[in-house]
Formats: structure tokens, C-alpha cells, sequence
């Protein structure tokens, strides 16, 4: 991988990390159960996009399945956990 | 797949700057998540990295394979459409319990010091 594009994508790693550690500590330190759900939608979108860039840095389309993976089921995961937030029981 | 990192000066420099605006969208958005003061304002900053974030990583990573692959690979295409569909569903679902929860507790917390 030639230098500008290795140097790009760690660069871009390195802010996508940061990101998940933001999302990571309003998902445990969130005043209210509510914020650690965002803090949880943040942080899974942040890692589909960190799966992303490795993929791209191993130059594989496996890491594609994955993010594709993590997309769907971070989605049910949100709206599982706000549906128990609205009624305190997930399937009704 | 061959020759991965074998691209023209273009191609590098465009796979670079998108890949760098989407992480910084995305850092963006996350930095308003932890910074935010109430909620409903903290609600609304990831959804940077949800749409542009994701856009333009898709997009560098759709020309990173394109490029790499010597044909057209767009399946990124549908993680983007995907996470631009699902997200406001979410939080959509997310801001109706959150509302009926703070009515709740408005109720439970006004209902013994009320002076009626």
C-alpha cells in the first residue's frame, strides 16, 4: 500500500477511535438509560465505518460482510432497546 | 483482486480525502455526542457521522475496490442505504420513549408535592 494512502487510513482509524471512545463513554457514563442508547447507536455505526477502513487497509471483501452485518443487527438492537425503554417489555 | 496500493496519483488522493472528511465527520459528530448538554440536543450530533460519515467512507471504500478490483464494486451501496434508512427509525422510536419517560417522571415527581 503506497505511503500516502497507508498514512490516510490511519489517520482515519485513529479519528474513527476516538469517535468509539466518545460513544463508548456516553454508553456507560450517559445520565439516563436513554443516553446510552445513543451512545450505543453512535458507537456501532462508528465501528461498521472502523470495519470499513479495515477492510480497505487489508485490502479484503470479507470485512464488507461484516459492516453489512453490524448495520442490520445494530439497527435491531436500537429499536429493541427503545421499544423496552417505551413499554419495559421488548416484544409486546 | 491484484496489485492492491497500485493506483494513479488521482485515485490516491481522492480514496485519502474522502476516507479523512468521512473519519472526520464521523469525530465530529461523536465529539458533539460526548459535548452536548441535553438530550435532545446530544440526540441529533451522531447522525453526522450516520449520513456524511458514512457517505464518504462508503465512497472511498467503493473506489478503493473499484480501483484495486478493475471493475465497478458498489456494494457499499448498500450499507449507505441502509444506515441512512434505519437510523431516523431509531431514533425516531428512541425520542417517543424518551418523551413518555420524562412525562412519567413529571408525573410521579409532581403528583405528592402538589399543593391542590
Amino acid at each position: 500500500m503506497s505511503g500516502l494512502l497507508l498514512w490516510s487510513v490511519t489517520a482515519a482509524q485513529i479519528m474513527l477511535g476516538l469517535a468509539m471512545a466518545c460513544g463508548t463513554f456516553r454508553m456507560l457514563h450517559g445520565p439516563r438509560a436513554q443516553d446510552r442508547v445513543v451512545g450505543f447507536d453512535c458507537l456501532y455505526v462508528t465501528g461498521m465505518l472502523m470495519l470499513i477502513t479495515f477492510g480497505m487497509r487489508a485490502g479484503s471483501n470479507l470485512y464488507y460482510e461484516g459492516a453489512l452485518m453490524i448495520a442490520l443487527l445494530g439497527f435491531v438492537s436500537t429499536v429493541a432497546l427503545a421499544k423496552f425503554l417505551l413499554r419495559g417489555e421488548v416484544i409486546e | 483482486m491484484n496489485a492492491i496500493g497500485e493506483f494513479s496519483l488521482l485515485g490516491t488522493v481522492l480514496i485519502s480525502a474522502f476516507l479523512l472528511v468521512g473519519a472526520a465527520f464521523t469525530l465530529i459528530g461523536a465529539l458533539g455526542l460526548l459535548r452536548l448538554q441535553t438530550f435532545y440536543t446530544r440526540l441529533h450530533a451522531p447522525t453526522l457521522g450516520t449520513t456524511f460519515g458514512t457517505v464518504f467512507i462508503a465512497a472511498a471504500s467503493m473506489l478503493y475496490f473499484s480501483l484495486a478490483g478493475g471493475r465497478l464494486a458498489l456494494h457499499e451501496v448498500l450499507i449507505v442505504a441502509f444506515v441512512t434508512i434505519s437510523t431516523p427509525v431509531g431514533l425516531i422510536v428512541l425520542v417517543r420513549a424518551s418523551l413518555l419517560r420524562e412525562s412519567l417522571e413529571r408525573d410521579r415527581a409532581g403528583a405528592p408535592s402538589d399543593p391542590a
